[in-house]
């Protein structure tokens, strides 16, 4: 049989190309898309002070084929440069430090462009010319505060998201700021997060199929009955359900009956004991048999309004739209996938056609919402598609204009949670840490009464905290040199970030991420 | 109080006196949370550079962790990967060049950072880490390891455990206890960890928390298939070995042969067809059968410097590292903002390599000793693929070689646990896998 079907109709065989089999480990985690968005992307990288750090963000870049990088750094390659970073050798000494990184990084990807520029005192507004050239700007600390305020200044006017780093000694931060609302649609839930599978409100299609799967289910031969898929099971059990309670299964008490009424169900004379499907029903009891809540993220979403530059987006449209959807239905579009379980596998293949079909019919719902919306034509269908598959899960990293807390704020309330966490042991704030590296943004003095008093001009009360001055005097400690480990370990995540930004997958931090080497822990703050 | 700082002064042979200027401020002061032990001084700083330390596998973490240690001051550095160079290492292991292809990573990537770093003497090693023996991991001061496979890592750990003097470390001599550092990553997650073998929780103590997946029926496969993944699985396990359709290889399939996955391709794509079920690609079939696991740079970076930074304060001391009691694991995720866990793992005393107590097992006690030994692979805690049985008298009920003993003892397959070993009493179960290594189970019947 396999045979005859191969033989008519031979798949077109298409192996990968030399790009894909290059990039084969990380498409399997962005796909053509993302890669398409990273091999647009112009990267800017403003290095400052020993710039380690930076140089190590752009290698993991570089690495995976971000279009085109842009280094200016004012320094000039020295013997210390030489104990930390590996992108530099005794033959750049004495070169501009900006040309000889790029050189050797672009060693490492024939597909990347990359320029390095010797940065002038002063020169750094002439390359943020009016022209939008970068997709998204890193800098280093210390860096002079004049060249900070040129960076945003272009961030905001050209809307580029900024990620400024800090690394000295065993610590580190890095911070990101995007130029406003920033929705992610496909952020890759975790394979366990449920589908909703409608188990509790079927439409007429769904239950006309499971009811004709379940209709004569205890005479059924064990063949049949042991390969019945488990929606059909709960879907028949759950009729009798609400035949004989008046209502479905809603308290975790009344679940619990159920999922013993399913159990029961169970035939035990077959040659296993037992039957997989029956099992595998039981089980999805408790996270399917509900009416899935509107995801707090999700809420967000919803209840947001856009900047007016950002409402006439693709996104804001369609999320208007299924918001409306929401409205009309109190439910999201069905997402249309089917978990895998135990069944024939033509009935399997039904299921997941009625599933797809009703998600298409959702769709295309939403669909005919976004088309009334006035520059709601020329949307794309797959987009409105891949929103509604996702909507359970799009998430939205609020921009800098929703009110931070104030440093203190935030400080004052890690230094009480400490004094909680002090009685069962638990782990100490990492604030102070950043608060330690931001007093030294600037290349002041790293004594620790200078650091003490910068902390406590910026934020008063905060400085007679007694683990902030442990903190101040590590850093003190390192006097601003970085450790290779610590600044490799930053631009690793900041790299993370980077591309979870310009490919718009997965969920980016917000905003600023502390890493302390001594005890070997991240934590993130929004600042 | 200030930090006492020392003015670091001419260090080491050949380079220039402010190079490592940086981990010199802090190796030459004691910051406020440094053990008391700690004293800064110019001797402890050549120490480092005398020191001996192993990187296991020269990969993606591999890469990062050479370069790391030859940043951090370490001198004497060796590395062993068997592998060679392929085209999909290149968007991460980045001591490669595409001309590079086909060579030796081990040695590929000790003479790049040997020439960049200049000081820095590393040894590469072109083998499997079973090729050595004992005195040859005993010349390490500690070890680093930076690799994809589980089985690797606990034939290192089985070892570096059973190498622990326990005579000499009562009297405080510690020469033979080597520090394993470890890393692993997979996507945008991974984990760093510090092991003391004997002392602190081993790998085999954590096995669990690397659960194999679990594996599709074979009946699905053979008869109900659902899942593109179904299809090619099913052309992997069964389609290929009854058309043997490579006869020319003694149709031995090789994951990295082109035309193989081709033919795997072809015959998942048209079995897919036949049960109307769409997904399969090639890309698809590749993954299945080489169970990829995606890996990226950055994530790499993070980890490998996280085992790095670790192997610094311990070889230094200049602050406290994992495995100095607190926590010794680190869990990072990266998919959703970032979040770390840094824990204790405790030691379990039934484990089989560290533990001084059989591990308890309840069978049913109507399982074949086949179905025992089958079980054996898919509990998250044992994973034994190839064990051989004998009980705590030294009975042997199964032995997978030498080919004598494996006739003799084949019938014992047939029979009933019950019959075999009494309620409550023991089985030693040795893997090929775990040379030395002979797993307690403690068996009682349901
Ligand atoms: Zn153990």
């Amino acid at each position: 049989m396999t045979e005859v079907v191969a033989d008519q109709t031979p798949p077109i065989l298409k192996g990968p190309s030399d790009k894909e089999k290059k990039y084969d480990r990380q498409l399997r985690l962005w796909g053509g898309q993302g890669q398409q968005a990273l091999e647009n992307a112009h990267i800017l990288l403003v290095n400052s002070g020993s710039g380690v750090v930076g140089i190590e963000t752009l290698k993991n870049l570089v690495l995976p084929g971000i279009g085109k990088f842009t280094i200016l750094d004012t320094g000039i390659v020295s013997e210390t440069d030489l104990g930390v970073n590996f992108f530099l050798d005794e033959d750049c000494l004495g070169q501009p430090r900006a040309e000889a990184c790029t050189a050797l990084l672009r060693e490492l990807n024939p597909d990347v462009e990359g320029e390095g520029h010797l940065l002038e005192k002063d020169g750094l507004s002439g390359y943020l010319q009016d022209h939008h050239l970068y997709t998204l700007i890193l800098f280093s600390y210390p860096i002079d505060p004049t060249s900070v305020s040129h960076i945003e200044e272009y961030g905001r006017k050209h809307r580029i998201p900024l990620v400024s780093m800090h690394s000295a000694g065993f610590y580190s931060y890095f911070r990101i700021v995007l130029p406003g609302s920033f929705p992610i649609v496909d952020t890759h839930p975790d394979s366990t997060a449920t589908t909703d599978l409608r188990l509790l409100n079927p439409w007429p299609e769904l239950s006309q199929f499971a009811a004709g799967l379940t209709k004569d289910i205890d005479s059924l031969d064990a063949h049949a009955h042991g390969h019945i898929p488990y929606i059909a099971i709960l879907l028949h059990y759950l009729k009798i359900w609400k035949d004989e309670n008046g209502s479905f299964p809603s308290t975790y008490k009344e679940k619990t009956l159920f999922r013993e009424k399913v159990s029961s169900a169970m035939r035990k004379d077959t040659p296993e004991g037992g039957e997989e499907n029956f099992e595998e029903a039981t089980a999805a009891v408790l996270k399917t048999v509900s009416v899935p809540a509107l995801p707090g993220s999700v809420k967000e979403v919803f209840d947001y309004e856009p900047a007016e530059i950002d409402a006439d987006s693709n996104f804001w449209i369609i999320a208007k739209a299924v918001k409306a959807f929401y409205a009309q239905h109190n439910q999201l579009p069905l997402p249309g996938s089917v978990p895998d379980m135990k069944a024939q596998s033509t009935t399997y293949v039904q299921l997941q056609n009625i599933y797809k079909a009703k998600a298409r019919q959702d769709v295309a719902e939403v669909i005919e919402m976004v088309r009334t919306h006035p520059h709601g034509k020329g949307i794309d269908a797959g987009e409105v598609e891949t929103f509604c598959k996702n909507a359970a899960f799009i998430k939205l990293i609020r921009g800098p204009d929703a009110s931070p807390r104030s440093l203190g704020e935030i400080a004052r309330k890690e230094f009480q949670s400490d004094e909680e966490a002090a009685a069962w042991g638990g782990p100490v704030s990492l604030f102070p840490i950043y608060l330690a590296l931001r007093a030294t943004s600037h290349e002041s003095s790293t004594r620790v009464a200078d650091i003490l008093s910068e902390v406590d001009a910026s934020i008063p009360d905060v400085a007679s905290n007694e683990h902030l001055k442990k903190v101040v005097e590590e850093v003190a400690r390192a006097q601003g040199g970085e450790l290779h480990n610590i600044s490799s370990l930053t631009g690793g995540m900041t790299s993370q970030e980077v591309i979870k930004i310009i490919t718009k997958q997965y969920i980016p931090i917000d905003n600023t991420c502390v890493f302390d080497g001594i005890t070997s822990r991240a934590q993130i703050f929004r600042t | 109080m200030s930090p006492s700082a020392v003015v670091p002064g001419e260090l080491g042979s050949g380079a220039a006196p402010s190079r490592w200027s940086f981990r010199d401020k802090i190796l030459l002061s004691t910051g406020p949370f440094t053990h008391e032990m700690f004293e800064p001084s110019e001797e402890a700083v050549a120490a480092l550079g005398e020191m001996q330390i192993l990187v296991i596998g020269a990969g993606g973490l591999g890469c990062e962790i050479l370069k790391n240690l030859a940043l951090s001051g370490f001198k004497k550095i060796h590395v062993i990967d068997m592998d060679t160079i392929d085209v999909s290492n290149l968007n991460r292991q980045f001591l490669f060049r595409h001309s590079d292809v086909g060579k030796s990573k081990a040695e590929v990537a000790a003479k790049f950072v040997e020439k960049r770093v200049k000081g820095v003497s590393i040894t590469p090693h072109n083998c499997r880490i079973q090729d050595k023996d004992e005195d040859f991991y005993l010349q390490f001061n500690s070890i680093i390891c930076g690799l994809d496979s589980i089985e690797a890592r606990r034939w290192i750990n089985a070892t570096l455990v059973n190498m622990v003097d326990e005579e000499q470390l009562q009297e405080g001599i510690s020469d033979s206890l080597k520090p394993l550092i470890d890393g692993g990553t997979e996507g945008f997650k991974g984990q760093s960890r510090v092991i003391l073998p004997t002392m602190t929780s081993c790998i085999e103590c954590q096995l669990d928390m690397h659960a194999p997946r679990a594996a599709v029926p074979l009946c699905t496969l053979a008869t109900i298939p659902r899942q593109p993944e179904h299809c090619i699985e099913w052309a992997h396990i069964i389609a290929w070995d009854q058309e043997k359709p490579f006869p020319d290889v003694d149709n031995k399939l090789d994951n990295d042969d082109p035309e193989h996955i081709t033919w795997l391709y072809q015959k998942a794509l048209a079995r897919a067809q036949e049960f109307n079920i769409s997904g399969v690609t090639y890309s698809m079939t590749q993954g299945v059968v080489k169970n990829i696991i995606p890996a990226i740079a950055s994530t790499n970076a993070i980890i490998a410097a996280s085992c790095c930074n670790e192997a610094f304060k311990l070889a230094t001391t200049s602050n406290p590292s994992l495995g100095d009691g607190e926590n010794n694991y680190m869990m990072y995720s990266g998919n959703e903002g970032i979040y770390t866990y840094t824990f204790k793992h405790e030691q379990k005393e039934d484990c089989p390599v560290c533990g001084q107590k059989a591990k308890d097992l309840t069978v049913d006690p109507e399982w074949t000793l086949q179905e025992f030994i089958e079980s054996l692979a898919g509990r998250a805690d044992a994973q034994l693929k190839k064990p051989s049985v004998r009980t705590a008298e030294g009975k042997s009920l199964y032995m997978q070689s030498p080919e004598s003993l494996e006739l003799k003892t084949r019938p014992n397959l047939e029979k009933k646990l019950r019959d075999l070993v009494e309620n409550g009493h023991e089985l030693a179960v040795t893997d090929p896998a775990f040379a030395t290594v002979s797993f307690r189970f403690a068996i009682h019947y349901r």
